[in-house]
């Protein structure tokens, strides 16, 4: 009993050493596209006219709203996009006053904001969500199982899913236009039609650029952060705002790429299965060890 | 010691199999409306809680309960303690029959039941969850191939593919044993690798990198416990001898399995300072204080008395205990830790969701009572009446 018992306290060691031993360790490096389109909101300019939720819906065929899109009632409540509408506009009421000393609400359009290094592009178990060169978090439902690691995964809690659909569900999120942007070279829906100017849409690189100039021409109208310049990573989708973002319904987010951990984790552990294979061999080798000697036991014993 | 499995000459129809056959026909119609009515139609999932308890329970503990599976074949097979060949059977039939069970809720729970072939062909390398699914699916396949022997014993003569099988196996049964093991190695710590990629969304009192560590070494810990409470619950209601001939020096390798995840855990939470929200009342931090309290604490302290692992009553509730406070953790990172901040509401199971569950369980306790009643599986011999 002494014995096995040392014999299976090393070979706890050996398992838990097998599983601490680094890869040679190449450091995580993000997949982000370098010259990704974007979009630029600019919360100070929106009036929440829901004229991009209808555009929205229109480009990408969308089922008729419950209520009709110049129907401002609906801001009563604050809504998430779902599987019927991949954007909405929320109103918020921070204390804010406009010149005439009235409380002025701000407008904040919410969809996804295809991040640079997407969790739910890292999560996909199939490879159904890619991030593609030109910015966009693109969805193929003919890869799709229905798992909804990507909604799980999701910082922003953009996926949303067909939940009544028995059969077929699908995972439902703004698409950023992609066919109609790569093909048609037009821009996204919503981005088209404000009438505004409250949406941007051009290269990364060059939103984040206006973004900051808008800052430094009128500090005191902006609050000193690019929302999304940063969050997760970096996302495509920008936002200026002229109120705190915690107070407009958006959440502090780590500046490192969601996926990065689990990533390292992965590669880590299972590049080349480098760790199962170890791990086998280790197994094996101590299986013929231990089998031979109850052989050899039974030979004493025999004799 | 001889161990010689048999199968068990016990009444099949009780009233314990007809309460069984009950849970399983309500969840069985509970399944009919979930492929009529969608996910939706039976669950309490929405767009900020996308997985529940068919993930939380079914999936996730699931896969830490079948760790007796693995876990008796590494010491009886793989390290030669032969003395342990008693309960390996027993182990590898509810691994098998829990894996089946995973499977199948797996199957259920994703919304293109059909398209569960997929990540077969359409792979992500940077998926736990295509890891978990590619071992869990191999898995599965080595188990059954496992139990090919137990089968061919019974129906050799009758199934010439059965015994053609078996004598295959003979010599190449070695390589499934320890694929088994290094399969569940591997996809035991990503299961805890699933929820790393949410850290804004998993409680700080369970979200830590070290998530995959934790759960393997929780999964080594909860092995035994498991084999001694179902051998327990097994001999007691089949009126078999109680094997405590073997359970009691099993339980002692617990000790140190169970204080190394211990080890781990608690010195996880004090590096991390997540100890902070401990006792702030809310419904996270209470379970935490049930998992680790009641589910790892005390029965560590309980099994270090030589008068628990001997005594049958009080060794049966240290691995209860245990093997409840690992299901608990499995359910406290998928669904109690998990906040969604733009929800409205708190994600509560539907009667649809307990009720499949329910079945599920129920199924398993059926026909691990009808698989030791026809194969043979254990080696307790009757009780004298």
């Amino acid at each position: 009993m002494k014995v096995s018992r040392r014999v299976f306290l090393g070979n706890l060691g050996a398992l838990g050493a097998a599983a601490a031993v680094p890869d040679n360790a190449r450091a995580w490096e993000s997949k982000a596209p370098p010259a990704p389109y974007g979009c630029l909101v600019d919360l100070t300019r929106c009036v929440g006219c829901r004229k991009c939720e209808q555009a929205c819906n229109e480009v990408n065929k969308l089922p008729e709203p419950e209520m009709p899109f110049d129907d401002l009632t609906v801001m009563d409540r604050l809504r998430r996009p779902d599987h019927r509408s991949y954007t909405v506009v929320n109103r918020y009421y921070t204390g804010r006053l406009d010149d005439r000393d009235r409380l002025a609400p701000t407008f904040v359009k919410v969809q996804c904001m295809h991040c640079q290094d997407p969790a739910c592009v890292s999560a996909c178990i199939t490879g159904a969500l890619t991030k593609k060169e030109n910015g966009t978090v693109h969805y193929d439902v003919e890869k799709c199982i229905g798992c909804r690691y990507c909604m799980a995964a999701c910082p922003f809690e953009i996926p949303a899913y067909e939940y009544h659909e028995p059969i077929t569900p699908r995972v439902r999120k703004c698409t950023f236009c992609y066919e109609r942007v790569e093909q048609e070279g037009k821009l996204p829906g919503c981005a088209s039609i404000c009438p505004v100017e409250a949406i941007t849409f051009g290269r990364r690189n060059d939103l984040l650029g206006q973004a900051h100039a808008r800052i430094d021409n009128d500090p005191a109208k902006y609050v000193d952060h690019v929302y999304g310049e940063n969050e997760v990573g970096g996302t495509s989708w920008l936002y200026l705002s002229g109120v705190s973002f915690a107070k407009v319904g958006f959440h502090e987010m780590p500046t490192e790429p969601m996926p990065k951990v689990t990533e390292t984790i992965q590669s880590t552990m299972f590049s080349y299965l480098w760790s199962p294979i170890a791990l086998f061999a280790a197994l094996g080798a101590l299986m013929g060890f231990t089998s031979r000697r109850s052989r050899s036991k039974e030979d004493d014993h025999d004799a | 010691m001889t161990h010689d499995p048999k199968p068990v000459k016990a009444p099949f129809w009780t009233p314990g199999t007809l309460v069984m056959l009950a849970f399983m026909a309500a969840g069985a119609l509970t399944l009919v409306f979930r492929y009529t009515f969608g996910l939706g139609g039976v669950t309490n999932l929405n767009n900020h809680y996308p997985w529940g308890i068919w993930i939380g329970l079914d999936v996730a503990s699931g896969v830490a309960l079948a760790a007796g599976g693995f876990t008796t074949a590494f010491l009886a097979h793989i390290l030669g303690r032969h003395y342990y060949e008693a309960v390996t059977r027993p182990a590898l039939l509810t691994a098998a029959l829990g894996y089946t069970f995973v499977a199948i809720a797996v199957f259920v729970d994703i919304g293109r039941s059909w398209a569960i072939w997929k990540p077969i062909f359409y792979q992500n390398h940077t998926s736990a969850l295509f890891e978990v699914a590619m071992c869990v699916m191999t898995y599965v396949t080595v188990l059954w191939i496992e139990f090919i022997p137990v089968l061919a014993e019974r129906l050799g003569s009758r199934i010439p593919l059965l015994a053609f099988l078996d004598r295959i196996l003979d010599k190449t049964m070695w390589i499934f044993i320890i694929l088994g093991v290094v399969l569940s190695c591997m996809h035991q710590s990503s299961l805890g690798t699933l929820l790393v990629i949410a850290p804004t969304k998993v409680s700080p009192l369970w979200y830590t990198p070290m998530l995959p560590l934790l759960f393997l070494t929780s999964a080594f810990a909860v092995g035994y416990p498991m084999v001694i409470a179902e051998t327990t619950i097994a001999t007691s209601s089949l009126r078999l001898e109680s094997e405590m001939n073997v359970l009691s020096p099993l339980s002692r390798f617990t000790i140190l399995t169970l204080g190394v995840y211990m080890a781990l855990k608690l010195g996880d939470l004090i590096m991390r300072g997540a100890y902070a929200t401990l006792l702030d009342g809310s419904p996270q931090s209470n379970s935490f204080l049930v998992e680790m309290g009641l589910g790892v604490v005390v029965p560590w302290f309980m099994l270090l008395f030589g008068t628990v692992r001997r005594s049958r009553r009080l060794l049966f509730a240290a691995a209860l205990m245990i093997v409840g406070g690992v299901m608990l953790n499995r359910f406290n990172v998928f669904v109690v830790s998990f906040k969604a901040p733009y929800a409205t509401e708190p994600y509560y199971p539907a009667i649809g969701e307990i009720l499949v569950t329910a079945g599920a369980v129920a199924t398993i306790f059926f026909l691990y009572r009808l698989f030791v009643t026809w194969f043979p599986v254990l080696s307790a011999r009757r009780q004298e009446v």
